[in-house]
């Protein structure tokens, strides 16, 4: 398991890995954002928290696909099938590097950036505690997407469609949590709300992922 | 008795494409298979590994003891050969890469990136992972496509290496490599019969059936 992250990180910043693709993405968005809506800093600092929580999970949502896709194209993925690893555990230690490659550059991003989007002062720490607690679960059910849409051919919309619906209460308690640290309000309960989704995601995803696996690889 | 087939169906999704399949391999036995393109050979090794469930029937082996060898090579292009070693041996639970890479000469190309390597090459590294994960039961499918006749006798060797340490192959293929004890499998014998008019669940919406 553990050799099975390490050749996915190694893979992710070798040429062509696609690691910083969602950090770039990331950094497109929220620079563009006070384009779209106007300079004000009042307005900005006010969807602050939504933009930045949306942009990381689309950032996630980008390289979704790659997850199993790449592996089952040159037949690795049969191989890791048929060796002592269980698909659970592969699916866990491969959520675990997508995570890794996504999810933690996003969390140390995020603070820089908010800067750009004149987040108020108080919800910095509260930002990035919302999306290192949040961003695991993203990959968790990413993961399980991914593991359904194996084998088809451009198969990034309907991962998409799928995987989307499942990240509302993720987006919605992560967006509160810097929200409400912003107002002076109390940002505890909504992060504990999305530590639970995380931790649920994390318990739950790689069983169903390997069921989907399972079923794909046939 | 490393492998023993018991009255095996097998298919791809809903088509069954042979019945009535059973074999046993000893330890130092190998059993090629044989038959036309689209006979099932594929499809039998696919459900020996594991990765398709049987029809009916039943494959008794130890768990984790088959390797399986596809038409993939399984390689990645962006690691060099030693990395892919590496990665297999770190898979399998094993830390010996050096007897794989002198079967298969791949010493010389230890540190090229595999994505700069000839299909010959490639399929030689896919072959050197068998060795790598050091299993009983090797389940291949065409391992000599795209091989010289020089690595075809290497392969031939690693073969009969692998039998005498008492291993059991099963391999499609169609070449002859020369192996004395290999005995083959027409699995165009096995084809299943093709769904008839007779059988009601073969295709409810024909509208020909009899009444």
């Amino acid at each position: 398991m553990i050799a099975l992250i390490l050749r996915d990180l190694r893979l992710a910043f070798r040429a062509g890995g696609g690691f910083g693709l969602a950090l770039a993405f990331f950094l497109i968005v929220v620079v563009l954002v006070p384009f779209g809506v106007g300079p004000e800093t009042g307005r900005l600092s006010g969807i602050a928290p939504g933009i930045l929580w949306l942009g990381a999970l689309l950032a996630c949502l980008l390289s979704l696909d790659r997850v199993f896709q790449l592996d089952w194209e040159d037949g690795s993925l049969e191989l890791l099938a048929t060796s002592a690893l269980p698909l659970e555990t592969l699916a866990f230690a491969k959520a675990i590097a997508h995570w890794l490659t996504t999810g933690l550059p996003l969390v140390v991003a995020a603070p820089l950036l908010g800067v750009m989007l004149n987040l108020p002062g108080p919800a910095y720490p509260w930002l990035a505690a919302s999306l290192a607690v949040g961003t695991p679960g993203l990959s968790a059910i990413g993961t399980f997407g991914a593991a359904l849409t194996v084998g088809i051919k451009r198969g990034g919309l309907l991962l998409s469609l799928l995987v989307l619906p499942l990240y509302v209460p993720s987006l919605i308690f992560g967006a509160m949590t810097a929200t409400r640290a912003a107002e002076a309000l109390d940002p505890l309960p909504p992060l504990a709300l999305l530590a639970g989704l995380s931790l649920a995601a994390a318990a739950a995803m790689p069983f169903a992922a390997a069921g989907a696996l399972r079923v794909n690889l046939r | 008795m490393v492998l023993a087939v018991m009255d095996l169906s097998v298919g791809r999704g809903l088509v069954e494409v042979l019945r009535g399949v059973s074999f046993r391999l000893a330890p130092g036995a190998a059993l090629v298979l044989r038959g036309p393109n689209g006979a099932g050979k594929t499809t039998l090794l696919r459900t020996l590994a594991g990765l398709t469930p049987p029809f009916a029937g039943r494959v008794e082996a130890e768990p984790d003891s088959v390797a399986y060898a596809g038409h993939a090579d399984g390689i990645k292009a962006q690691l060099t050969v030693a990395e892919n070693l590496d990665f297999w041996a770190a898979v399998f639970g094993r830390d010996e890469v050096g007897a794989a890479m002198d079967a298969f000469d791949l010493r010389g190309l230890a540190d090229r990136r595999a994505g700069e390597l000839s299909a010959g090459q490639k399929r030689r590294l896919s072959l050197a992972r068998l060795l790598v994960a050091g299993r009983p039961v090797w389940c291949l499918d065409e391992p000599t496509v795209s091989l010289d006749a020089e690595n075809v006798a290497r392969f031939a060797a690693a073969v009969t290496a692998h039998l005498a340490a008492g291993g059991a192959a099963v391999m499609a293929t169609h070449i002859e490599l020369g192996i004395g004890s290999a005995e083959t499998l027409d699995v165009a014998r096995f084809a299943a019969p093709p769904p008839s008019a007779g059988d009601p669940g073969a295709d409810p919406f024909g509208g020909d059936a009899p009444l």
